[in-house]
Parts: structure tokens; C-alpha cells; sequence
């Protein structure tokens, strides 16, 4: 017997090679290098995600796959990495100080975000089953550590273990759903073949088919956050280092919807009417209870949570419409969710301080006085979270909206706007007492950093700058988009 | 003596059934890693079958990631509640209750 090794071309991996030999470089040097000289980890992870970057810029435009049919290459994919790079990057600008106050300025930190962002792309790029479930575990796996990073906190511990039990539970229910899509199917995995396949036996199968489609709502629903499958969300951001729940706000949401709407838009397109009113439920309660609840919270990471529920309701809107205009809007807003979520937690670890002891949204009181740039920071966020016009919050929002009016869902469109008013509350909120509530006591200072200064003027310009010019990102994601023909 | 699918399906779905209530309502965080463990053994149970049946070898390839995630997981778990019962001395989830809404 003869096997045959298919071909391969490295080149279409880089960036995943990159990052796993920088993950595994910054693992050594730590064993190796001796104590109290391992301050270059978050640069050596920098120079890696950079490098990773331009091999993506490098393949923009290639389409097909590659190692026997297990990899797309297109500029979907290649567009979610570079979210994920700039997820990851500004993830380790803002950490550094941050775990130095917690003494867990480690090695391994820098290796699991490059490893969790490995996985991420893994899932983005993956055409077949298998490789959208190991990118998932390893981001998941990855992210479960991070989160239970300081070992020595409750919360920390707490948040870890509840994202564990939670985030392996809802992977049963994803693989579970995959078996039931491969019987169906009659024993393919791979997406491409799904598609026709499910199509083809629809008349024997379509029970075991929509089974496995429900299933893996269930299992994406929980990754992306969406009601009912959020209690953990809260529980875990509020619990977990503040940049590790930035990463996870980003990062995670970002990969998980990159899967999500390719394994919707390419393999279950002849079941449509079956899945969008599932999601038109969903998303709709996603919206209202993220947005409801957000306002009754004083905590800021958990006020972020419910915030992140509520986005994941609009990304949700998005991917109902499943037309184009809904993909490229799904792309444009978990790019700007990735700019304007990552500043505002960076906000919160300075406004924290010493071991985030001010996490109430009332220790932002007097903040416009005393340091007037970082409240203008966060007010700029603040601003493009609600929606507000010239910020990439307004035209995601936008796009998304129009979209589903596109598709003539226009009670959604309305519940959205509605929802986006209720959000207004509370995200200006933090603005009026950062300028308008006189501080109790002298906040003190602030130890600001270049890196974190950095990743703040950084993302708060680009968050103003997008949603004025938002023609170059819209013009890549709809480019993007042509890797789903159909649509 | 060729087992039909049907068997392999029932037991699948009973074993996952089984673990998802145990997921839900036992109070041991070691008790719920098992339940989570046998519900992704019945997704291997599942894929064996169906492998089996269509005389296609994914199914198969499969079951072996999901064992190696599955250990990986559990490694992570263990480690976890091990950090737990250290600060705790608990590892029921009922005490894990620092953050709630």
C-alpha cells in the first residue's frame, strides 16, 4: 500500500508558526535566564505578533486551502487574524505594569496569550471540524490559566474554575453537535462538503442535521456570550486579571464569531429560516438583559461584561441578516469593539491602581479634574461603546443595523436602537462623574507607563479616526467577504 | 457480531444525558470534571459509530483529539482545584460565591 503525502506550502501558515516558535522561545528563555533579568518578555512577544502580522499583510489576497483541504486561506480569515494580532498586542502593552504590581510579570503570561491567539487563528482559518474544535481548546485551555493567573486571589480562582466547568461543558455540546453533523452527513468533516452533503440527504437526515445545528449554538452561544448561556460571563471578567479579561473580550468574542459565521454562512445556507429566527430570539434577549442589567452594576469589569453581552446581542444581529453588508459589518465591528474595549480596560487597570483596589464606578469621581487626558480616554471609549456619532462604535452599529434592514428584519433594527438608547444610560454614566462628580479625596497618582500609554493614544485615535474615515476597513472587510460567494 | 448503529446512538445519547444532569446537579467540582469527561466520551462513543457505519476514517482521527483535549482539559482543571482547596479548603461549588449579581 502507498500513502500519499499531500502537498504543502509552509508560507501558508506563517503567522501560526511564528507564533508558536515565539511562545515556545519566551517558555525557554524563562527557565534559562536567571531571576530579576526577564523584563524583555513582553517586547520578544511584541517582535513575534509583529512578524506575525506581516506574513498575514504578506498572504492578503491568496484564496484556496492548503494542507490537504484543512486550512482556508482567504482574506476572512487573514482579516480576523490581524484582529487577533492587534487584540494581542495591545493585550501586552497594557499588562506590563500591571502584573508587576501583582509580582506575576511571568514568562508564561506572554506564552499563553501567544498561545490562546494560535488557537484563535486555528479557528478562524479552519476547514474542517477537527480544526475548528483544537483551535477553540487551545485558546480555551490557554485562556483557563490565564484566568486563574494569580493563584494566590479568590476571584482569580474562583473566575478560573467556573470558566473551566462552564467552557468544557459547552465544548461537550459543540462536539456532540459535530458528531451528529458527521452522521448526518454521512461521514464528512470536512466544511466544504458539509454544506452539500446536509443538502443532498436532507430528506432522511434533516432531523440529526438540525440536532447538530442546535447543538452548536449551544456550544458557540456560550463562547461568544450570548443569553441564555451567559452567567459565566459576568462572574469570569469580573474575577479574572483585568487584562487577561480584555484579552478575553476581545480575543475570545472575535475567534469565536469568525467560526461561527463561517460554519453558518457556508454550511448551513439551505437551512436559513431554521437557524434565524433561533437567533432573532437570542439575539434580541442577548441585547435587552446585557443592556438591562449593565446599568444596575457598580462594578466597572462587571459593568464591561454585561456591555460585552450586549455587544455580542448586535454582533448577533449581524449575523441574522446573512447578507453581505451583515458580514462586513460583523468584521468592521469586532474590529472596533477589539480598539474601543481594549482602551477602556486599559483605563480601568490605571484608574485601579495598586492592585485594582478602585473598581467602582464611583472611584471615577473627580478623575476629570485631576487627569484630565485619561478621562478624556475613557470618554472616548465610553462614547464609541454607546455608539455615539464620529466614533467606530456609531458606524459598526451602523452597518449592522443596516444591514438586517437589508434583510428586512426591521422589529430587530428597532429593538437594536432601542437597546443602543438603554446603553447610552449607562456607559455616559462613568462620563458624568469623571467630570461632573467632585472627587472625594486626591486621587493620587497614576503610574502611567509608555507601553500603556501607547496602547491608549493608540486605540483612542484610531477610534475616533475609523469612525470618521471608515472607508479603508470597510473596503478590506468587504473584500473579505468574497470568500462567501453565496451571500 | 456487527453492532448496529442504533445501539451505538442510544448509549451515546444516554451516557451524554447522564453527564449533562450530573454537570448540573452535582456539588463536587471533581464529580462535575468526571460528568464532563463521560459526556465527551459519549461524543467518542458517537463518532465510533458513526465511523464505523459509513466505513469513514474521520470520525476516528477524531476521538483521538478529543482524548488528548480532554486529558489537557483535566490537567487544567485538577490544577485548578488544587489552587482552590489550597486557599479554600473547599471543593464544592457552592462556596465558590465571592461574586455574584
Amino acid at each position: 500500500m502507498t500513502i500519499n503525502i499531500p502537498t504543502f506550502c509552509l508560507s501558508s501558515i506563517g503567522p501560526w508558526l511564528t507564533l508558536t516558535v515565539t511562545a515556545i522561545v519566551v517558555l525557554l528563555l524563562d527557565a534559562l535566564s536567571p531571576k530579576g533579568r526577564k523584563a524583555y518578555f513582553p517586547q520578544l512577544s511584541l517582535l513575534g505578533l509583529a512578524v506575525a502580522a506581516v506574513q498575514t499583510v504578506r498572504l492578503w489576497g491568496r484564496t484556496g486551502d492548503d494542507f490537504a483541504r484543512m486550512v482556508y486561506l482567504d482574506n476572512f480569515a487573514f482579516f480576523f487574524y490581524l484582529v487577533l494580532i492587534l487584540g494581542a498586542a495591545l493585550t501586552v502593552l497594557i499588562s506590563r505594569q500591571y502584573l508587576e504590581d501583582y509580582g506575576k510579570n511571568l514568562g508564561e503570561y506572554y506564552a499563553l496569550i501567544l498561545f490562546a491567539t494560535l488557537g484563535m487563528m486555528l479557528m478562524v482559518a479552519g476547514a474542517h471540524l477537527i480544526m475548528i474544535f483544537l483551535g477553540l481548546e487551545i485558546m480555551s485551555i490557554a485562556i483557563y490559566v490565564l484566568a486563574g493567573l494569580f493563584r494566590e486571589d479568590l476571584r482569580s480562582n474562583e473566575a478560573a474554575i467556573k470558566y473551566l466547568v462552564l467552557g468544557a461543558f459547552s465544548s461537550a455540546f459543540l462536539l456532540f453537535g459535530m458528531a451528529m453533523l458527521y452522521g448526518a452527513s454521512g461521514g464528512t468533516l470536512y466544511l466544504n462538503d458539509l454544506a452539500h452533503r446536509l443538502v443532498e440527504t436532507a430528506a432522511l437526515t434533516k432531523p440529526l442535521t438540525l440536532l447538530g445545528l442546535a447543538l452548536l449554538l449551544v456550544g458557540f452561544g456560550f463562547k461568544v456570550a450570548s443569553v441564555p448561556f451567559h452567567m459565566w460571563t459576568p462572574d469570569v471578567y469580573e474575577g479574572a486579571p483585568t487584562s487577561v479579561t480584555a484579552f478575553m473580550a476581545v480575543g475570545v468574542k472575535a475567534a469565536a464569531f469568525a467560526a461561527f459565521a463561517r460554519i453558518m454562512f457556508l454550511v448551513f445556507p439551505a437551512f436559513l429560516p431554521q437557524w434565524n429566527m433561533l437567533l432573532w430570539v437570542l439575539a434580541v434577549a442577548t441585547m435587552t438583559l446585557g443592556n438591562v442589567v449593565a446599568i444596575a452594576q457598580s462594578n466597572i469589569k462587571r459593568m464591561l461584561a454585561y456591555s460585552s453581552i450586549a455587544h455580542a446581542g448586535y454582533l448577533l444581529v449581524g449575523l441574522i441578516a446573512a447578507n453581505q453588508l451583515g458580514g462586513v459589518s460583523l468584521l468592521y465591528y469586532l474590529l472596533a469593539y477589539t480598539l474601543m474595549n481594549v482602551g477602556a480596560f486599559g483605563v480601568v487597570i490605571l484608574v485601579g491602581r495598586k492592585k485594582d483596589s478602585y473598581l467602582n464606578i464611583n472611584d471615577y469621581a473627580g478623575l476629570g479634574a485631576q487627569h484630565p487626558a485619561l478621562a478624556a480616554a475613557m470618554a472616548i471609549f465610553m462614547f464609541a461603546l454607546a455608539g455615539m456619532p464620529g466614533t467606530v462604535g456609531f458606524i459598526g452599529k451602523f452597518y449592522i443595523f443596516s444591514a438586517a434592514i437589508q434583510a428586512g428584519y426591521l422589529w430587530l433594527v428597532l429593538i437594536g436602537v432601542m437597546n443602543s438608547l438603554i446603553s447610552v444610560f449607562y456607559y455616559l454614566r462613568i462620563t458624568v462623574i469623571m467630570y461632573m462628580r467632585p472627587a472625594e479625596a486626591d486621587l493620587g497618582a497614576i503610574a502611567f507607563t509608555p507601553s500603556m500609554n501607547a496602547a491608549l493614544v493608540l486605540t483612542a485615535a484610531a477610534t475616533i479616526w475609523f469612525g470618521i474615515f471608515p472607508g479603508l476597513i470597510y473596503n478590506l472587510a468587504l473584500n473579505s467577504m468574497k470568500a462567501f460567494p453565496g451571500l | 457480531m456487527a453492532v448496529p448503529l442504533e445501539c451505538y446512538l442510544g448509549l451515546s445519547v444516554a451516557l451524554f444525558t447522564l453527564g449533562a444532569i450530573g454537570v448540573l446537579i452535582r456539588r463536587n467540582i471533581l464529580i462535575i470534571l468526571m460528568c464532563i469527561e463521560m459526556m465527551l466520551n459519549a461524543v467518542n462513543l458517537a463518532f465510533i459509530g458513526f465511523a464505523d457505519t459509513f466505513k469513514a476514517v474521520d470520525g476516528q482521527m477524531f476521538v483521538f483529539f478529543v482524548m488528548t483535549v480532554a486529558a489537557a482539559e483535566v490537567a487544567v482543571g485538577l490544577a485548578l482545584v488544587v489552587a482552590v482547596f489550597r486557599n479554600r479548603a473547599t471543593v464544592s461549588v457552592d462556596d465558590l460565591n465571592l461574586m455574584k449579581w
